[in-house]
């Protein structure tokens, strides 16, 4: 196949921006899921936790849907091959984040503690489901699935569980785990930030652990399949070093620095990933003939433009208002914010002044 | 079942759960607005609850609709590949569109909406719940000129046998599209003020909360009245530009087999539906209607299945072109009568408030409590319609349902999603619709009664 387009090239790095953003902004919604029960312990707390991320969960979880759609209309051949070869896998991610959405809304709907627990306990598991699986998915992308010459997935789920995708796996799953943990540090006070800060320090050298020797395989796998890629493996050892600068962040106790850390941890852990599989959208483990280049899995020029003019467009407005919802919301939360006000509703009421009895 | 068949059950299944909340969602959030302007402009207590109240039962199907529409992005690829490598240059266009226009803006100003009351000012929050009603509709016109390009395929070209776009703004301005849109809105409009008039009958019916449910009624039924009319107007062009554009669709939606002129409208027929004139015993019927509704002209010539059919043979080779025929039949008709009985029902109901003797009028509040169910099966039933029709093809004229599916993905495996969605979204189903009823039935709150929810039943059901 010829070479990348300019255009294509393009539409590479900003899908892969929108996979980052995703990453980013749902990885500490998932490590906030996870950690739910561990830093709220009344129903109070809980209520603190999820209002950290209550207003901008659904704006984060877009940036997937974007990335979705602009993989189908500017790739449409790798958002095939991909969405019907990893097909039992995103089932289980696409039930993962349906529970997970619903439990925000419908905890507080109920007062009881039954209730409660049970959609606690659905946000703990769908959160760590999709914080693993996502690594497991990019994990396989990166290093090959079996493809064949017509350009069709032949493996089966257990394919993508082999260890290096496992591996990925726990890495996204730690490091969202102490990313969302940094990112309560900076959100809530009192006890809820006192147990968020101390679960940030345990949690982050684990992650940071993981990371980088799932990078180091992933350098190891690309030395085995031609040679290791410059920019990919220059990404990787500076996302290990943001991994373990945020274990010293934490442990100093700059929840802000952590954070930043972190994100700069996700952000050059995937960018490394990213650099790796350029300019193929899958690579074919069966062999490299039939790997699916961007040049063969790309839309036309004219759609790609019609795209360009539109995100260029877009975009930056986009930025702008999720950005300016952060800076709304940027006021610490905890429990003392809650008294006996079940509802974000409810809240609203205690703010504006009584209502009249019915 | 073959894997097609399968895959098909479970786009069928997945996608009328997701219209169940879509329209609720889009017309529910227009009808919170204008009770939230109301409220800003006059600062009347009522109207701030009617808002919150409305609110809140529109954040419950928004949580669901978001939810299941995940999903909807993701299973072309999933269960539709071969599809998705067909239409991607086009397909893809709108959808990414849609993302980025409309559910960014959707899903970050309703967090705002929800979590800025008394953060934001007054006027800034007003202006949030605008933007969330104005791209929920936004994202209606963007997905359903995607749907629209799979009735009527406009601005491309055929490169190497697959299409290449070639004009979005063919795409985007699409007739079908602007019809679809319109009509679309319309009956977001007749459901959420079906739903709204359905509960406030019900409370009015018990005296509960009057005033904010007097008014919310006073507001739903114009709407409905007027939407109803319109959508039945719309409705009349949308069916010319349908015979012309997938005359095998009317045709089905009628069972005219044998093509002629100045046909009558069925309103209720029996038989077997298949393709032979004699096998159907029409019933009840409406001279030269069909013909006006349409072509525009009592004499209008409308095409037969049987003749459509050998048309085709002859332009795509030989196999059947027509759909299932009693269900474009039914469905057409279940969509229709529902849409003509919610605008007499809306009609009825605004003469009723003029006249001052809504409130005393239990007999039509009672009616109006179980007509709350019928926005959903008209919606259900137009989109059985509009997809089932165009079958046997996915994309008119160019690919066929059987050619669309996904070769890497097995039986098994789409048996796997299909029993897991399934599952999955009754459950939810079950739990929302408990909520929403619980909520529904409990009324405005004020700030001292949210205790008291701790003593109260479980009641499931109620109505």
């Amino acid at each position: 196949m010829d070479d990348v387009t300019f255009l294509q090239g393009l539409w590479f790095v900003l899908i892969s921006v929108l996979w980052l953003g995703y990453f980013v902004l749902e990885g500490f919604d998932f490590g906030v899921g996870m950690l739910l029960r561990l830093v709220g312990r009344d129903d109070r707390e809980r209520r603190a936790v999820i209002h950290t991320i209550g207003p901008v969960w659904d704006g984060n979880e877009v940036w997937l849907l974007v990335a979705g759609g602009a993989t189908f209309a500017a790739f449409p051949q790798w958002y095939a091959t991909l969405f019907s070869g990893f097909y039992l896998a995103l089932f289980l991610i696409l039930a993962a984040l349906i529970v997970r959405g619903v439990a925000f809304e419908f905890w507080g709907k109920r007062p009881d503690r039954r209730w409660r627990g049970r959609w606690e306990w659905a946000m703990i598991i769908s959160s760590g489901l999709a914080a693993l699986l996502w690594g497991v998915g990019w994990a396989n992308i990166v290093n090959g699935v079996p493809i064949g010459a017509d350009g069709e997935f032949t493996g089966t789920l257990f394919t993508l569980l082999n260890p290096y995708a496992i591996l990925g796996g726990l890495a996204t799953l730690t490091i969202f785990f102490a990313h969302g943990a940094n990112f309560l540090a900076l959100r809530t006070k009192d006890e809820v930030e006192e147990r968020s800060r101390a679960l940030a320090k345990r949690s982050m050298p684990i992650a940071a652990a993981i990371g980088t020797a799932f990078l180091a395989w992933t350098l190891v796998n690309q030395s085995d399949a031609g040679g290791i890629e410059v920019v990919s493996a220059i990404l990787a050892v500076a996302a290990t070093a943001a991994l373990w600068a945020a274990v010293l962040l934490t442990r100093r106790g700059v929840a802000g620095w952590a954070f930043g850390a972190t994100t700069g941890g996700i952000v050059l852990l995937f960018t490394s990933l990213f650099a790796d599989l350029f300019p193929n959208a899958m690579v074919s483990s069966t062999s490299s003939a039939f790997d699916l280049t961007l040049n063969a899995a790309s839309s036309s020029d004219y759609t790609l433009t019609v795209m360009t003019v539109v995100a260029a467009l877009l975009v930056p407005v986009v930025l702008l208002y999720q950005a300016w919802t952060y800076w709304v919301f940027r006021h610490r939360i905890g429990a003392d914010d809650f008294d006996e006000q079940p509802t974000p509703m409810d809240v609203i009421e205690q703010k504006l002044g009584a209502g009249e009895k019915a | 079942m073959s894997s097609l068949e399968l895959a098909r059950w479970q786009f069928g299944i997945t996608t009328v759960y997701h219209f169940l909340f879509v329209p609720v969602t889009i017309g529910l959030a227009a009808l919170t607005a204008y009770f939230q302007t109301r409220w800003y402009r006059t600062g009347d207590d009522h109207w701030r609850r009617a808002t919150r109240f409305w609110g809140k039962l529109m954040l419950i199907s928004f949580a669901l609709g978001v939810v299941t529409g995940i999903v909807q992005e993701f299973q072309f690829g999933m269960n539709w590949s071969n599809y998705s490598r067909f239409v991607g240059d086009i397909f893809g266009a709108p959808l990414a569109m849609e993302g980025l226009a409309a559910f960014f803006v959707e899903s970050t100003f309703l967090g705002l909406w929800l979590f800025g009351w008394g953060r934001l000012s007054p006027k800034l929050h007003l202006a949030t719940i605008w933007l969330v009603a104005g791209s929920t509709a936004l994202s209606a016109f963007f997905i359903l000129a995607a749907n629209s390009w799979m009735q009527h395929p406009v601005g491309y070209e055929m490169v190497d046998g697959r299409p290449e776009l070639t004009s979005i703004w063919a795409v985007l301005g699409n007739n079908t599209a602007l019809y679809a849109f319109a009509h679309t809105i319309l009956a977001a409009l007749i459901t959420a003020s079906m739903i709204v008039i359905a509960i406030s009958a019900w409370h009015l019916l018990r005296g509960t909360q009057t005033e904010v449910f007097t008014r919310s009624i006073r507001v739903a039924l114009p709407v409905l009245a007027v939407s109803a009319l319109v959508t039945v107007i719309v409705g009349h062009f949308n069916g010319v530009l349908m015979s012309e554009q997938q005359p095998m669709k009317m045709a089905a939606a009628d069972a005219v087999f044998e093509t002629k002129e100045g046909a009558g409208l069925s309103l209720f027929a029996t038989g077997d539906f298949k393709s032979n004139p004699e096998g159907l015993n029409r019933n009840v019927e409406i001279p030269n209607l069909l013909s006006f509704i349409s072509t525009g002209y009592p004499q209008g010539e409308i095409q037969g299945i049987n003749n459509l059919n050998a048309e085709y043979q002859q332009k795509y080779g030989p196999g059947e072109y027509a759909p299932v025929v009693a269900i474009a039949y039914w469905s057409w008709r279940a969509m229709l009568g529902i849409g003509f009985l919610a605008a007499v029902l809306g009609f009825a109901g605004w003469w009723l408030v003029r006249k001052g003797k809504l409130v005393a009028s239990t007999r039509y509040l009672k009616l109006m409590v179980l007509a709350g169910v019928l926005p959903f099966v008209a919606n259900t039933a137009g989109w059985i319609f509009t997809e089932m029709g165009r079958q046997p093809w996915v994309v008119f004229g160019m690919l066929k349902t059987n050619e669309a599916g996904s070769p890497a993905v097995s039986t098994a495996e789409v048996l796997i999603t299909l029993v897991g969605f399934t599952l999955l979204y009754g459950v939810l189903a079950v739990i929302a619709g408990r909520i929403f009823l619980e909520k529904a039935r409990k009324g405005p709150d004020s700030d001292d009664d949210t205790e008291k929810e701790a003593g109260e039943p479980d009641f499931g059901l109620a109505y």
